[in-house]
């Protein structure tokens, strides 16, 4: 990595400031709680699940830049997508932060904002919370009402 | 043979010679120059611990205590005379009472398992402080599932010092323990022990101390602290890993039942009845980490080849230094401000989380500690998941201070 920049872009540091999407869900009937031991983060995800599609989402917790602001954009990336779609998100995302190959063109574009986190993979010890948000709202999806740990 | 590795005294105190010693800080981190600054976490190791070691393997390794011939009769003897070293360094009455572990964290686990399940019931109470390392929290909770035992936390003030009224008024008829640590990892505070003896003892409790932190600062004198227990690990004393002391008094320890067995801690075994070692094999059961012990020996001679004192002072002189300028900056929150501290500073810089700090020193070269420290309930004290720390050695100089503020400018620059 040339530059901390690549991994503090200002998406990233503008959602980990301000995050959207954050605060409980009136309504919510699919829920989990992610913990991350390492640092101490914390988050809860809130979904609103209907007809099989993400409704609303919603998180509330606290965190470091990189696992607030990849919460944050994960809610905008999720509403309006269906279970299966939600969850082969998480796998591409999952993989643009963990694999050795090069991302291509194509994987980029179906990840669209979720790209600025490409920067992450340089960072193994930050991978865990990149991808807090995601396991936790997986862990609500399948509705396992246990706690997510990483670490 | 000579198992002593060489020496050169410095004649002074001259840091870059001191740092010379430690062939890890000549690499480079991230393409800058090695500022390690996680020395309370695990101290980097001079050469002269690196050979010792080295030169038990190459030269005079062989099972202890065992073997008549030659090979095991030296590395016996090397193993043996660590202790010695380290029984001096503490200044403990006899070898007896060193027992060699393999870290602090067994040492406490040892004393719990061993002297608690033997003296303790159901209801008596055990003396803690809110800075507790989690190494002296959870044996005494295990204990507490086990048997029923209580444990008493004393709070700290904002400074990060014992409440000392508290503590005083927390003696009971059911206290049996005090557990407490000579200096907090997380804070820097460095607790007035010999003062929580003497009045533990004016109650007849005896008194665990966890001096992980206080070892690698300042010389410790157990007999003049009148310690019961006193644990501590190599791995902080610029030693090797894998190698811990517990210190206990000799009366307490031939009081004490085993706490693993195995070989080299009986007297004899037949399938009716075994004896046990004589203390402290008594409590070394199995083949111990030898050459890593004979290293720490090599560790307490270069510690004690240096101006002690004078280390002291220096590395005094580092803390009150980054503290200036750390409050210099009115972002930042220092979580620690006893009178009395070690050379370790936590801090908070405002709206960047710990882990994102860590992140960006790192990428300069820095090496801090970002988390809970293994202190978690000091966190909680303080109401914040995680800190940020710096903690300095014998090799910290005022560089390692100017590139930290350097590296906060950056932190601060990008999260502006």
């Amino acid at each position: 990595m040339s530059d901390l920049r690549e991994l503090y872009q200002e998406v990233i540091l503008d959602h980990g400031r301000k995050p959207r999407n954050f605060g409980p869900l009136e309504g919510a009937n699919r829920e989990a709680h992610g913990h991350n031991p390492l640092c101490g983060d914390k988050l809860d995800v809130h979904l609103l699940v209907k007809d099989g599609l993400v409704a609303d989402v919603k998180f509330e917790g606290a965190g470091c830049a990189i696992s607030v602001a990849s919460a944050s954009l994960m809610t905008e990336a999720l509403i309006g997508k269906s279970e299966a779609e939600a969850k082969a998100l998480f796998e591409k995302f999952h993989a643009l932060i963990t694999s050795d190959e090069d991302v291509s063109l194509e994987q980029l574009e179906e990840l669209d904002k979720l790209a600025v986190f490409s920067g992450v993979r340089d960072y193994p010890l930050r991978v865990k919370c990149a991808t807090l948000g995601w396991h936790t709202m997986n862990a609500a999806l399948e509705n396992s009402g246990e706690t997510v740990v990483t670490e | 043979m000579n198992t002593e590795s060489p020496i050169i005294k410095p004649t002074g105190l001259d840091i870059a010679r001191i740092r010379a010693d430690f062939p890890i800080l000549s690499l480079p981190s991230n393409g800058k120059r090695l500022t390690f600054l996680d020395t309370a976490a695990s101290a980097q190791k001079p050469r002269q611990v690196i050979d010792a070691e080295r030169h038990v393997y190459e030269a005079e390794y062989a099972n202890i205590h065992r073997g008549v011939y030659d090979l095991s009769q030296r590395a016996t003897a090397a193993f043996d005379k660590a202790r010695t070293k380290v029984r001096k360094f503490i200044n403990a009455a006899s070898d007896r009472e060193i027992v060699f572990v393999r870290n602090a964290t067994e040492g406490v686990n040892l004393v719990a398992q061993s002297w608690g399940r033997k003296n303790l019931k159901e209801g008596d109470q055990v003396i803690l402080s809110e800075m507790e390392h989690h190494a002296n929290i959870v044996p005494w909770q295990m204990l507490r599932e086990a048997i029923g035992i209580e444990l008493v936390v004393i709070p700290i003030t904002d400074s990060g010092e014992l409440v000392w009224e508290a503590y005083e008024s927390a003696f009971t008829s059911r206290t049996k323990l005090v557990a407490m640590t000579h200096v907090s990892n997380a804070l820097g505070t460095i607790t007035p022990m010999a003062e929580i003896i003497r009045v533990a003892h004016d109650h007849g409790v005896p008194v665990l101390v966890d001096g992980c932190q206080a070892v690698p600062h300042m010389p410790v004198d157990v007999q003049a602290l009148d310690a019961d227990f006193y644990v501590f690990s190599a791995h902080k004393l610029y030693g090797p890993t894998g190698v811990g002391v517990l210190y206990a008094k000799a009366k307490i320890l031939e009081a004490m039942p085993p706490y693993q067995g195995g070989g080299d801690m009986i007297a004899s075994v037949t399938f009716a009845r075994t004896t046990y070692a004589d203390i402290p094999q008594r409590f070394e059961a199995g083949t111990p980490n030898i050459a890593g012990t004979i290293a720490l020996g090599a560790a307490i001679d270069y510690m004690e080849s240096l101006d002690r004192q004078a280390l002291l002072a220096h590395e005094h002189a580092l803390l009150e230094y980054a503290t200036e300028r750390l409050r210099a900056n009115n972002a930042i929150t220092i979580y620690g401000t006893a009178k009395d501290k070690a050379a370790v500073i936590s801090f908070a810089i405002q709206g960047v989380h710990p882990h994102d700090v860590g992140t960006i020193l790192d990428f300069e070269g820095i090496a801090v500690r970002a988390g809970h420290h293994c202190a978690q309930p000091v966190m909680d004290r303080f109401g914040v998941p995680a800190t940020t720390r710096a903690s300095f050695g014998i090799y910290s100089d005022f560089d390692d201070v100017d590139a930290l503020m350097r590296g906060i400018a950056k932190v601060q620059e990008i999260f502006g």
